[in-house]
């Protein structure tokens, strides 16, 4: 990507007073309204033209990138291809501007989507019930640890203090455990790269309150064991969450239910197409087992005269309701019932895909993401180098040792090539750690073009290493100073005295 | 590509053990075209019929202009489908727009700095309070009633996994919080923080008095100021100027669509000493190698990613485009814009008073200033009367009973930049029959 | 890399303490400042507190980690380093030197049987 030939000063260093876009009529003075001792004394903020703010806008998102300019390999975050229906139905004026607090009666068509929405993901995962609350992945966390305190208080069991993380587990994990008052304990995976069952025997006790995983894990590789266990952990009167960041693995093919977890959340931002917006807004669904339903985050929407363990579909006759009356609930996570227009561009994606092409989104990721990890294993170490899930590990530690080319560097080179790095350094477990997962919806051709680039730069990074140090060259900036921001904290423009 | 990678078929590769394998069919909603997706989409909307009625709701949500540059610049596919930006080289644009939005919110709120944003104005709250818990070792705060229901049952939430303490303010009868019990309580409780909204949830300007201010600073407790409608920013004082420490709230009013809720764009702000403390991501500006301004993901060692259980937070994922959305709208209206738009949202809401308190059997409750809400008290129960009101196509408001009991005969009603006169006169008539005509008791 | 003056004890958290009759200086190790990376912030505990020996009493915050400092031994602070606190690269500099980080007066002397000798310490730091 070209360094554009443009500079972009801040919003702030432009726009002159009175400089004003003539978006309503012209309003009385506001001290003729208010007494002046509740007014504030000055507005230091800039009136720009319509022309200077879409200019100003438009030069930042070019120097941006986006799914929609270059393939993004990242681990654990599945930057698959964001339809735009889904945006255009969200943007249906009835759903956009439909107020939470509108009756019931006149929003049955929103609560229709929610509740289709929540009986097909009920389904695809097995589990009894959804809430779609939480507003992201480790705000779901925060509602399972909080479900998971509810449920032993209401049980008398006050013993349950811990929670279990494997070590390659998503940093989230661990500080919600926090947040929550739970003592966290580290479980080391074993030489396979897993959770052993052995050590989850040992570790699992009258005072574990939850073991939280992810399968596939963050390696890529599907827990073979995990039906032990979870009934190891289940044995000792733990429960089992299942962090969803890779439910884009399996979908069709196994369900967490049916592993044996108790709660489970979804990044919607993952797994079913939201935009990921530069960092949200996301969507965290939280599902659980029949026994945890009472504590689910309020409302839950129900439809009247249907039987919830299924689904209908349509569900033009079923009447909705928000239900705010459930008084083991461990209360609202958010200001408001969810993040609805992201219910809206999920459920759209259902509806694009069915159970069958849900199942064949997971089959592909899979396939795309082997395909890539058996073409670059002869140029970079794979330390689990066997038959993967939707992502997989590449390790930089010898490449680092043999030059000093880190992981981080590599990332930096893919740059200038026209690709977003892939994750490194998550998880922690494997030096030098390169993560990739290329989602399902990226073309052979756009794979082989990374494949080639990517095995350029390793080539690069033991013949010409200095090439790769130097990375990027192509972009608006180069390497930045991060210690200097660190240090010396700028976080915002301020008016000149 | 099966041969590449070695097996013979995509079941090979994708096989589980057998006692995890799916083996029933999955029910889920049908696969559809794109134009059978619509049409089914349309149909949802159909039967979403309160677009159809005139409202008068707000209660934490605000229906404001939304002008369409800002859909066209926000809708810009490397804006929608960029994700969080770690590799700063490829993120300029983004960093930078985040950056504006940090200064945006600093100078609006009256603070040092403000973080990239959090998920709404209730998790804000409940964010700003694990810092004052974590800034003064305290494990109790005390919350005005007046701030907005949702938020304080949030806060209930997350004190119940957090265990720590929430004492009550009550509020007067002038519409604001009642601060006659401070001095007593801050003497019993060592709190982390006392916490006020403004405008409250009744609408009312709730600034703590001076005395007020200078016996919890007298305590070393912490204030936290809360902000539900972000466009009372614009023309009242700051949280800043009244001693806020920390400022915390929702900023769907600056160009995000209600949307059943969400998503929206909630916001934190404090002083400098508190910089170390704020959750979530902060952009600040540097160079790089070269000289060039550039800017960064910072402070980033106090993130989940990193101190993992000794986070500042949890939060990974925030709400950055909406945040976004917020800075384009921000930038488009300006200074000027946005004290029109504030005038207009006090002008029209003086209006809508007048034409409902002169209706017979209904007074305005609260005579404290306010921004763009009231509550008014009606006839009978509100309930009653807001259904006989949606029997004339209008969604008269909220019926405060809903939250507090002691209101149950009484409508918050709120009028923005887009309620006309012609609106309120419709509603006025409306609602003179239906307070006029009911039998009492309803 | 920083040359270790003689005469320090350590703990195997990588605290370095250069003793004075019953005042103890400490800061971090060499090893410590090299492996944190460029170091951006200190917390250090406050004058007067009273310091239980390995209890964690402040942070020291580099661009990608944030580690603990444990204290290697218990007593009360008489004084902190602000030149450590206004410049955080001073730590990465001269962490035997300029970069120390707070003055204890020891609560019990016998505490120091469980640090180790400068020489026990290069050993564990090279088995690392």
């Amino acid at each position: 990507m070209p360094p554009p030939a443009f500079e972009t000063p801040l919003i702030f260093d432009g726009g002159q007073d009175g400089r004003a876009n003539r978006y309503v009529p012209p309003a009385p003075p506001i001290a003729n309204l208010l007494p002046a001792a509740l007014l504030r004394d000055d507005l230091p903020l800039p009136d720009n033209t319509e022309l200077d703010v879409v200019r100003h806008f438009t030069r930042l998102s070019q120097k941006t990138f986006g799914i929609d300019t270059v393939f993004y390999p990242l681990g654990s975050c599945t930057m698959k291809y964001n339809p735009r229906i889904n945006d255009a139905l969200a943007n249906l004026p009835a759903l956009r501007d439909l107020h939470p607090f509108a009756p019931d009666e006149l929003a049955q068509g929103a609560l229709a989507i929610m509740w289709e929405l929540e009986r097909s993901l009920a389904a695809l995962f097995g589990m009894a019930a959804f809430s779609l609350n939480p507003a992201a992945g480790a705000h779901a966390e925060l509602t399972a640890l909080l479900i998971a305190k509810a449920y032993y208080k209401k049980k008398g069991d006050t013993r349950r203090t811990t929670v279990i993380v494997p070590d390659t587990a998503h940093g989230t994990n661990p500080a919600s455990a926090a947040m929550v008052g739970y003592n966290v304990v580290s479980l080391k995976s074993d030489e396979r790269g897993r959770v052993s069952v052995d050590a989850i025997r040992a570790a699992a006790g009258p005072d574990t309150a939850v073991c939280m995983m992810t399968n596939p894990n963050t390696l890529g590789l599907f827990e073979d064991h995990i039906h032990e266990i979870a009934a190891a952990v289940h044995a000792a009167g733990g429960l089992m969450y299942y962090d969803g960041a890779n439910a884009n693995a399996l979908m069709g093919n196994s369900r967490p239910g049916d592993m044996g977890f108790d709660l489970m959340h979804l990044n919607l931002h993952k797994t079913f197409s939201i935009p990921h917006g530069g960092g949200g807004a996301g969507a965290g669904p939280i599902g659980v087992a029949a026994h945890l339903v009472p504590f689910l985050p309020v409302p839950i929407v129900r439809a009247d005269g249907c039987d919830e363990t299924h689904g209908r579909w349509p569900s033009d006759e079923l009447t909705f309701a928000l239900d705010f009356d459930r008084p083991d609930s461990v209360g609202t996570m958010r200001s408001f019932w969810s993040n609805f227009a992201h219910m809206v561009r999920a459920l759209a994606y259902c509806y694009a895909n069915g159970a069958a092409g849900l199942a064949r989104v997971s089959q592909l990721a899979v396939l795309n993401a082997n395909y890539i990890r058996a073409s670059i294993r002869d140029v970079i170490e794979i330390p689990y180098d066997e038959i993967n899930r939707h992502e997989f590990v590449a390790s930089a530690q010898s490449i680092k040792r043999e030059t000093g080319v880190r992981a981080f560097d590599i990332g930096k080179a893919l740059l200038d090539r026209g690709y977003h790095a892939p994750t490194v350094y998550f998880p922690l477990l494997v030096p030098e750690c390169i993560m990739i997962e290329p989602t399902e919806t990226e073309s052979k051709e756009t794979l082989d073009g990374f494949i080639a680039a990517l095995r350029d730069i390793l080539i690069a990074a033991r013949e010409d290493p200095q090439s790769v140090l130097d990375a990027p060259l192509t972009t608006p900036v180069s390497r930045v100073d991060e210690t200097r921001a660190a240090r010396q904290p700028d976080l915002r423009w301020r008016p000149p005295a | 590509m099966l041969r590449v990678v070695g097996v013979g078929s995509l079941d090979e590769l994708v096989r589980v053990p057998d006692a995890v394998a799916v083996k029933a069919p999955i029910d889920l909603v049908p696969a559809l075209s794109e134009i059978e997706i619509t049409a089914r989409f349309e149909q949802f909307a159909q039967r979403t019929s309160a677009g159809d009625y005139l409202s008068f709701l707000g209660a934490g949500v605000y229906r404001h202009y939304i002008p369409p540059v800002i859909g066209a610049l926000a809708m810009r596919g490397e804006f929608l489908t960029s994700y969080t930006p770690y590799q700063a080289e490829v993120s300029q644009g983004y960093l930078q727009a985040i950056y504006e939005w940090q200064t945006y919110i600093a100078l609006l709120t009256g603070l040092d700095v403000a973080n990239a944003s959090v998920y709404d104005g209730a998790t804000a709250l409940a964010e700003g309070v694990v810092m004052a818990i974590n800034a003064t070792g305290r494990r109790a705060v005390l919350v005005s009633k007046a701030v907005h229901p949702n938020y304080r049952a949030v806060l209930q939430t997350y004190a119940r996994g957090l265990e720590i303490t929430i004492d009550e303010l009550p509020y007067g009868a002038s519409g604001t919080t009642d601060f006659a019990a401070l001095q007593q309580l801050l003497a019993d409780q060592h709190y982390a923080a006392v916490v006020v909204q403004s405008p409250n949830f009744f609408g009312s300007i709730d600034v703590p008095p001076a005395d007020a201010v200078a016996a919890v600073k007298a305590t070393n407790t912490l204030l936290i100021g809360v902000t539900a409608e972000a466009l009372a920013l614009a023309v009242l004082a700051t949280p800043a100027s009244w001693g806020a420490d920390i400022a915390v709230g929702e900023a769907q009013s600056f160009g995000n669509a209600v949307a059943y809720g969400g998503p929206h764009a909630g916001f934190i702000a404090a002083t400098g000493e508190q910089m170390r403390r704020i959750p979530g991501r902060l952009v600040g500006r540097t160079v790089d190698k070269d000289g060039r301004t550039a800017y960064v993901l910072t402070l980033q060692a106090r993130e989940q990613h990193i101190r993992r259980e000794k986070a500042t937070s949890n939060i990974c994922t925030n709400q950055a485009h909406c945040a976004l959305i917020a800075t384009i709208y921000l930038a488009a209206l300006g200074k000027t814009g946005l004290r029109d738009v504030a005038a207009h949202n006090v002008a029209r809401t003086a209006e809508l008073r007048a034409a409902v308190k002169a209706i017979p059997g209904c007074e305005v409750v609260f005579r404290a200033p306010g921004f763009n809400e009231f509550v008014l008290r009606v006839p009978r129960r509100a309930s009653g009367v807001l259904e006989a009101l949606r029997k004339h196509r209008i969604i008269g408001g909220l019926d405060l009973g809903r939250f507090y009991p002691e209101l149950a005969d009484c409508v918050l009603m709120n009028a923005t930049e887009l309620t006309t006169t012609a609106q309120i006169a419709h509603l006025a008539t409306a609602l003179r029959e239906v307070a006029v005509h009911a039998p009492a008791g309803i | 890399m920083v040359a270790q003056p003689a005469g320090l004890l350590f703990s195997k958290d990588h605290e370095w303490v250069k003793l004075d009759g019953d005042i103890a200086t400490i800061g971090i190790s060499d090893y410590a400042q090299h492996s944190l990376g460029d170091i951006v912030y200190v917390e250090l505990p406050r004058v007067g507190a009273t310091l239980q020996q390995f209890a964690g009493i402040g942070v020291v915050e580099s661009v990608k980690a944030v580690s603990d400092i444990f204290t290697p031994l218990g007593g009360e602070v008489v004084e902190i380093n602000a030149a450590v606190e206004a410049d955080a690269s001073l730590v990465n500099r001269e962490p035997y030197d300029g970069g120390w980080f707070y003055k204890l007066r020891l609560a019990d002397d016998s505490e120091k049987k469980n640090l180790m000798s400068g020489d026990d310490y290069d050993k564990l730091i090279a088995e690392a």
